[in-house]
């Protein structure tokens, strides 16, 4: 399954994949980043339920501050819409000539959704409420 | 120099995991499109906050509706409807997540007998979750 290599992790940094690698790579952070707050928050809402324990409230102190929604919010909705891309060109492989276009149209998307959402988070998170 | 062996087009356990992950996107965003548009005709359009909209959109549990003024939780909030509907979320998404982990893992780690030990770590770390859910969705 994997192969025996031996490309190191500073040749990661001197390879330029271009746009699509920052997609790539964005993916991959955002969903362990998801993996880890959904991890976190079905352990803290089951042991705050069942045990009555105060992990639960110390976890969602962190999880209801606006820089941590700012963050949550960029992971899911940039991990939806590069999925959503990822998706379309697998079932139309005849779209992948588009690729570069296909990620283009995805910042399209992404960028004015999240702009919007992040003015939201942080002039509430401003104001203190 | 030796190249690598060519895949055999079969079902194989990558390629029902490839599938698993896109067919588990979309339905992903079925569930999500139900949870809103289902909160929106009961009346969250008036009586919601945003936030708690949001809670509710990714997961549909009552206890995410708690703090909104929703008078009456009982008129259609609450069900075995949003039970099976949490479950499939629950299902859909700490599979795709656990084996989105899976994939790094099999890029990232060379070595034969770490992979195992990791996979056995990342099977538990599903079979964890899905324990947890699925006692919180049964008793809320």
């Amino acid at each position: 399954m994997s192969r025996e290599r031996n490309v190191g992790v500073f040749d990661g940094f001197i390879y330029r994949g271009g746009g699509s690698m920052l997609a790539w790579l964005l993916h991959r952070i955002s969903g362990i980043g998801m993996v880890i707050f959904v991890s976190l928050h079905v352990l803290a809402s089951y042991l705050s339920q069942q045990f009555g324990s105060n992990f639960g409230q110390a976890v969602n102190v962190i999880y209801q501050s606006w820089f941590f929604q700012t963050l949550i919010f960029l992971f899911v909705l940039f991990h939806a819409i590069n999925g959503l891309r990822i998706i379309i060109l697998d079932l139309w492989p005849g779209l992948i000539q588009y690729q570069r276009e296909a990620i283009w149209i995805e910042w399209a998307v992404f960028l004015p959704l999240y702009s919007i959402a992040l003015i939201v988070i942080v002039t509430k998170g401003l104001s203190g409420s | 120099m030796l190249s690598r062996p060519t895949p055999q087009r079969a079902l194989t356990f990558e390629y029902l995991m490839w599938l698993f992950i896109r067919i588990s996107a979309l339905g992903l965003y079925l569930l999500v499109i139900i949870g809103v548009v289902a909160a929106l005709f009961m009346g969250a359009r008036t009586q919601m906050d945003m936030a708690t909209l949001i809670r509710w959109t990714f997961f549909p549990n009552p206890n995410h509706v708690i703090n909104s003024n929703i008078p009456d939780l009982d008129l259609g909030w609450v069900g075995l409807l949003w039970q099976v509907i949490q479950g499939l979320a629950v299902f859909l998404g700490v599979t795709h997540g656990v084996n989105g982990l899976r994939n790094i893992l099999e890029d990232f780690i060379g070595n034969k007998s770490l992979r195992l030990a990791l996979r056995l770590v990342l099977f538990s770390l599903w079979a964890f979750m899905i324990y947890l859910a699925t006692v919180l969705i049964l008793t809320s």
